[in-house]
């Protein structure tokens, strides 16, 4: 939508963009769908909560003399036990753990005894960096190639480029990880084969340390986002509109651009948001692959150490984060999509 | 006057001859070249988890430390590993748990998904209203983490990695499910059954389940490919299968110590989780072709133009 | 073909097209068609589905994009006035010398206008990218080409409606748009692919006129591709009949109208449905079989903007004897499918009373209710979706017995068969599946699927509207036979008036969820007295083409 000068003096139905956020927050319908999408978030966010804690019901026996191993003082034991309130009865644990978490209080490690949230937010950046880096090196391989795929249907390099893009859903990430270390490492020596540089202390080696696992995890995403790009452009360039656009004769670039890409974008964007909150949660072998000091890596440190909290955590971080995220997403919708924005 | 003429003027006549049904499913997929290559790996596959251990050359936990780290050679195809076992006994016998902890946790994923999915999208209202949200909040959770998360509460294990996979595919199947089910439930010949005063079981039984199972099958097989994945996933974090049984997962950890030395400990096992998940991948993918009837049509049609 | 008759030419035509041959994977189904499209004149491509005549028109003018189709013949277009330099060959022609044409000289109106615009862009965009891309516009210039092409098409508020998207006008009014982007850059030849398909009927005669006056002020040439031949008639000059990929006879309109050489056109000017062909005479009524009374239904509607509710039905009442047929007629919205969700017992009323015979069907529980639903069937739209694909047909037919128990399973196939026989199919249609027939086939399956329970009353919701004309004539006399030999009563939904007067002994007229007239239906057609009623019956395309009125 263009910013084109009033035509007339009614500015009822105009759209600019510049105002076009803080028009939408203030549109009834808008605010309906963010109203809702809130309210649904909320829902099953508690949901989320509660099965997260349901998670140390389910361990056969007494976590606590599970976490502690065999070497420990009755004292010990019960400061642990006090500490994550396992001495109440459940309903009691439940509504604590609920209030607790909306509070951000995840309670405390049975490992380091430190809390919960302090030890994920330390590793969040690591895996964010690590996740955006992936999704961006899917999108440059994703978008060329789902739309190049689209456009060519049934030709040689559509074939090419799905057949290549099966195989690359279909390969073990962290075997690609070690295979791109063992190439580029091992062999060549071009980039570390493992650990982080935070950004701060060195911007290239932050690069450098990045490059591996972002690659590894990028190609398998872009993988998967080349297929559904494939198809959300599919479907676009069968429409009517689209129909429509050519048979004004408009140039393949322009029908392209403004009548194909920019219906496709919504579909897109969905998967977009879906890979990002699936790698924030689910390079978790990679970062292990790479020693990366990830909330991946944590975790799985966390579940050898037997550290139920520290797991707990991490799984309702992540929901909460693939919940955020889809809102947002459905919020993008809203923006993009003129039937939901103005009816 | 009979329905000659209109027999012939029918579209839908042009593309099907109205005497024939068309070639079958598995025809349709096999005419497929890339289809029928994964059907060909997907067979190599199953037959080797039938019989990998009885035609593996040599015992999977034969320790033999002067042969130890061995590249491929005739006596060990896929070379041997630091204890000197045979990598290529090891990749063939593993193969069985891999198929097996997939069969078993899509299984429990497709009978629980589909379940919740069809009895959602069939009836509805506040049914269908709790029984989504409770499928939400299981799909918030990212697959890996949750499996993981679950495993590390019931203990490490193959029945563990069953259950944890199996719970983290439900969701995706009931959702399918769903969604077929409330667009199958609106068809004109679901109305026209329900003007008849036919009950809801009968319903779902003769129109939504044979209706709906395209997209199941489909989603099927593409979950047995990534409950391949995850099985793998899971073992190489010491999580899965447990050692002595060997795993292609565990192979490939171990094989990190020798980044650089040995690199077939690392391909090997790697490459047969890739082919097997390609497979399954691949005839999903030929599936969802033929058994969507648009595709189909247009498939028929250019398997009766050739 | 033997009975081509030499069209009348007036000058250089705006088209022409020789032996065109459309292959689709190797497989012809366009037969090397040949026409011309006069110069400021109407060219009507008509026939029923599977005939090609999209296809043809669409590649003859360059916009065929059907992956492996191949086109070969010749398709000219022609200058305005026949000028040598202005000529462009079509087929084979390169990509650049198509999107100099497409748009610019050719226009096109197609038939959904609910997919045709970009949900995305606005009107103006729409409307401005053709003359920008071709007239060199400024985006300035093209606004308030724009603004008068909405102005011209009769879109009220132009100005407004420049920003408005396409979801939020009526079809009728998208379709006006439609028409506007298609004369956005004043073309020589207008292509309107079934334009008025998809539209009510009093808003297809609008879009009638509008196109014609649009043709007389801009001197254009148009095709206009359609089924219907009473659309034809008031649109076209000179008529193309295409049955199956082939041109069966090409004449001016009045020729083919008055004086049909080939048999095909006889049977499509004979099968069509036309007004004043009643079939039914008023009969002595007997005890009334369907009563309904003071019948109020109302929907909750939710969405996004909130929740909405739709007074469906309001406050309708009428009475069907046994054995005659009650027409229920009305645009899209007007109720009257409303009804039959509510006599079937799938829509809940809010108030009033329905009875069949002496049992109140709102109010019928167990045993009665259920034995209402053996009592009342039902035959739907689309024969397409109204079968199981996954069921044979005898699996189908058999459906309500099994349901209801009525028959020992040994005798079921019989049953099967005697249907199959009342309906006019062959025995050994009882193995088949959906996919293995016909349109019309299946309507007749679902008839059969109907008649299985012997059921007293028989709901035909718009039940001939998706078949051929041909195939539609069948049916209907196949209805009416069965209607003789069974004593039915029916309920006959339709929008198409001439198909509702010739089954109907009484008709109904539905506006808005209200009745507004109700009388028999020979005194309803020959003097209709409400004004909705009849500007319905004004918005028919005569029987006769406009050629034969001026």
């Amino acid at each position: 939508m263009s910013t084109h000068e009033p035509l007339t003096s009614s500015t009822a139905t105009k759209v600019d963009e510049r105002g076009r956020l803080s028009r939408l927050a203030r549109h009834p319908v808008t605010r309906f769908v963010l109203v809702r999408g809130i309210l649904h978030t909320l829902v099953v966010l508690v949901g989320v909560v509660v099965v997260t804690f349901g998670l140390i019901l389910l361990v056969p026996g007494d976590p606590v003399r599970i976490a502690l191993g065999t070497r420990y003082s009755p004292e010990t034991y019960d400061a642990l036990r006090a500490a994550s309130g396992l001495d109440q009865p459940v309903p009691l644990q439940l509504l604590h753990y609920l209030g607790h978490a909306f509070t951000g209080d995840l309670g405390v490690s049975f490992r380091s005894g430190e809390p919960v949230t302090t030890l994920l937010l330390e590793r969040l950046p690591a895996t964010a960096s690590l996740a955006l880096a992936g999704v961006l090196v899917g999108l440059l391989i994703a978008l060329p190639a789902g739309i190049w795929s689209a456009l060519r249907e049934g030709r040689l390099a559509d074939a090419i480029i799905r057949v290549t893009s099966q195989v690359g859903v279909s390969v073990p990430d962290f075997w690609m990880g070690i295979l791109l270390i063992t190439l580029f490492s091992s062999t060549l020596g071009w980039l570390p084969s493992s650990g982080y540089t935070p950004f701060s202390e060195d911007p290239a080696g932050w690069f450098k340390s990045l490059v591996l696992p972002a690659v590894t995890v990028g190609l398998v995403a872009g993988s998967i986002m080349t297929r559904y790009v494939r198809s959300a452009v599919l479907e676009v360039l069968a429409s009517g509109w689209v129909r429509t656009a050519r048979s004004k004769g408009l140039g393949e670039r322009v029908v392209l651009r403004r009548h194909v890409l920019r219906n496709a974008v919504v579909p897109v964007v969905t998967i977009v948001g879906i890979q990002m909150a699936t790698l924030l949660g689910g390079v978790i072998v990679v970062e292990v692959v790479f020693a990366w000091p990830g909330l991946g890596r944590l975790t799985y440190e966390a579940v050898a150490a037997r550290d139920y909290p520290l797991i707990q955590g991490a799984v309702l971080l992540m929901g909460a984060l693939f919940l955020l995220i889809n809102l947002a997403v459905d919020v993008l919708y809203a923006v993009a999509d003129p039937r939901i924005r103005q009816r | 006057m009979t329905d000659a003429i209109e027999t012939r003027q029918d579209p839908a006549d042009d593309v099907v001859p109205v005497a024939e049904r068309g070639p079958g499913t598995l025809r349709l997929l096999l005419r497929n070249p890339v289809s029928l290559v994964g059907s060909v790996v997907l067979l190599v596959v199953v037959l080797a988890a039938l019989v990998g251990p009885w035609i593996a050359p040599y015992g999977v936990n034969d320790t033999d430390v002067s042969r130890a780290l061995q590249g491929p050679s005739g006596a060990h195809w896929f070379g041997t590993d630091d204890l000197g076992r045979d990598v290529f006994s090891r990749v063939l016998v593993a193969s069985r748990v891999s198929v097996e902890v997939a069969l078993v946790s899509v299984g429990i994923a497709l009978v629980v998904g589909v379940g919740v999915g069809l009895v959602s999208g069939y009836l509805g209202g506040i049914t269908d209203g709790v029984l989504m949200r409770v499928v939400d909040v299981v799909f918030a959770f990212p697959v890996l983490l949750l499996a993981l998360a679950i495993v590390a509460v019931l203990g490490p294990g193959l029945t563990s990695a069953m259950i944890a996979i199996g719970v983290v595919y439900t969701p995706i199947f009931a959702r399918v499910a769903r969604a077929s089910t409330l667009s199958v439930r609106s068809e004109p010949y679901v109305q026209a059954s329900r003007t008849m005063g036919t009950g809801n079981t009968y319903v779902v039984w003769h129109h939504v389940l044979p209706n709906i199972s395209g997209p199941v099958i489909v989603q099927t097989s593409l979950s047995l490919a990534f409950a391949i994945l995850s099985e793998a996933a899971l073992s190489f974090l010491g999580l899965g299968v447990q050692p002595p049984r060997p795993s292609w997962g565990r192979m490939l950890f171990d094989a990190q110590d020798f980044v650089g030395v040995a690199w077939w400990l690392s391909v090997f096992p790697g490459a047969a989780i890739l082919l097997t998940t390609l497979a399954f991948n691949l005839v999903g993918d030929g599936l969802g072709q033929v058994l969507d009837p648009k595709r189909r049509t247009q498939l028929a049609a250019q398997a009766g133009g050739r | 073909m033997p009975n081509l008759t030499k069209p009348f030419k007036p000058s250089a035509p705006v088209l022409a097209v020789d032996d065109l041959r459309v292959a689709i994977h190797g497989r012809e189904i366009v037969h090397g068609v040949s026409f011309e499209v006069p110069d400021g004149g109407c060219l009507g491509v008509v026939g029923e589905s599977g005939s090609g005549k999209s296809l043809t028109v669409l590649s003859a003018t360059g916009l065929l994009d059907i992956p492996g189709a191949s086109v070969s013949g010749s398709s000219r277009l022609g200058g305005a006035e026949g000028d040598v330099r202005d000529r462009v060959e079509i087929v084979g022609a390169s990509r650049r010398t198509l999107r100099s044409v497409l748009g610019r000289r050719v226009g096109f109106v197609f038939q959904d206008p609910g997919t045709s615009l970009n949900p995305l862009l606005t009107l103006e965009r729409q409307l401005t990218e053709g003359p920008e891309q071709h007239l060199g516009m400024t985006r300035r210039a093209a606004r308030q080409h724009a603004l008068d092409l909405l102005d011209a098409v009769g879109v009220p508020d132009p100005a407004d409606r420049l920003h408005s998207y396409p979801h939020q006008l009526s079809g009728g009014q998208r379709q006006r748009v439609m028409i506007a982007v298609a004369l956005a850059c004043d073309p020589d030849l207008l292509i309107a692919d079934e334009p008025t398909t998809a539209l009510d009927v009093t808003t297809q005669a609008q879009v009638i006129d509008l196109v014609r006056s649009m043709q007389a002020d801009r001197g254009m040439g148009v095709v206009w591709i359609s089924h219907d031949l009473g659309v034809i008639g008031q649109v076209a000059d000179e008529v193309t009949v295409l049955r199956q990929g082939e041109a069966v006879e090409r004449n001016d309109t009045l020729g083919i109208f008055d004086a049909p050489q080939h048999d095909y056109t006889r049977l499509l000017l004979d099968a069509r449905p036309v007004l004043g062909h009643p079939r039914r005479m008023p009969e002595p009524a007997p005890q009334p079989l369907v009563g309904v009374e003071d019948l109020h239904v109302t929907f909750t509607q939710r969405a996004d903007s909130g929740t909405r509710r739709i007074l469906a039905v309001q406050g309708v009442s009428f009475e069907v004897p046994r054995g005659t047929t009650l027409g229920i007629v009305g645009e899209s919205g007007s109720g009257k499918s409303t009804i039959a969700g509510v006599l079937t017992r799938q829509t809940p009323a809010d108030s009033g009373s329905v009875r069949l015979g002496d049992v109140d069907v709102l109010a019928a529980k167990g045993k009665e209710g259920r034995d209402l639903k053996r009592r009342i069937a039902m035959v739907f739209q689309d024969p397409f979706a109204a079968l199981n694909p996954r069921a044979t047909v005898s699996r189908s037919i058999s459906e309500p017995l099994r349901v209801h128990h009525l028959l020992p399973k040994r005798d079921v196939d019989g049953r099967v068969r005697e249907l199959l026989e009342l309906v006019e199919l062959p025995a050994d249609f009882a193995e088949r599946y959906p996919h293995q027939l016909s349109g019309g086939q299946r309507q007749r399956v679902c008839i059969a699927r109907a008649l299985a329970c012997d059921p007293d009353v028989l709901i035909l919701d718009e039940s001939t509207a998706s078949l051929d004309v041909s195939i539609q004539a069948k049916v209907i006399d196949l209805l009416l036979r069965l209607q003789a030999e069974l004593e039915l009563t029916y309920l006959f939904i339709a929008h198409d008036l001439a198909v509702v007067e010739q089954i109907s002994h009484e008709v109904l007229v539905m506006h808005r969820g209200r009745a507004v007239e109700h009388r028999s239906s020979a005194e309803l057609f020959a003097d209709p007295r409400e004004g909705y009623t009849r500007s319905l019956l004004a918005a028919i395309p005569p029987v006769r083409p406009r050629a034969a009125l001026g």
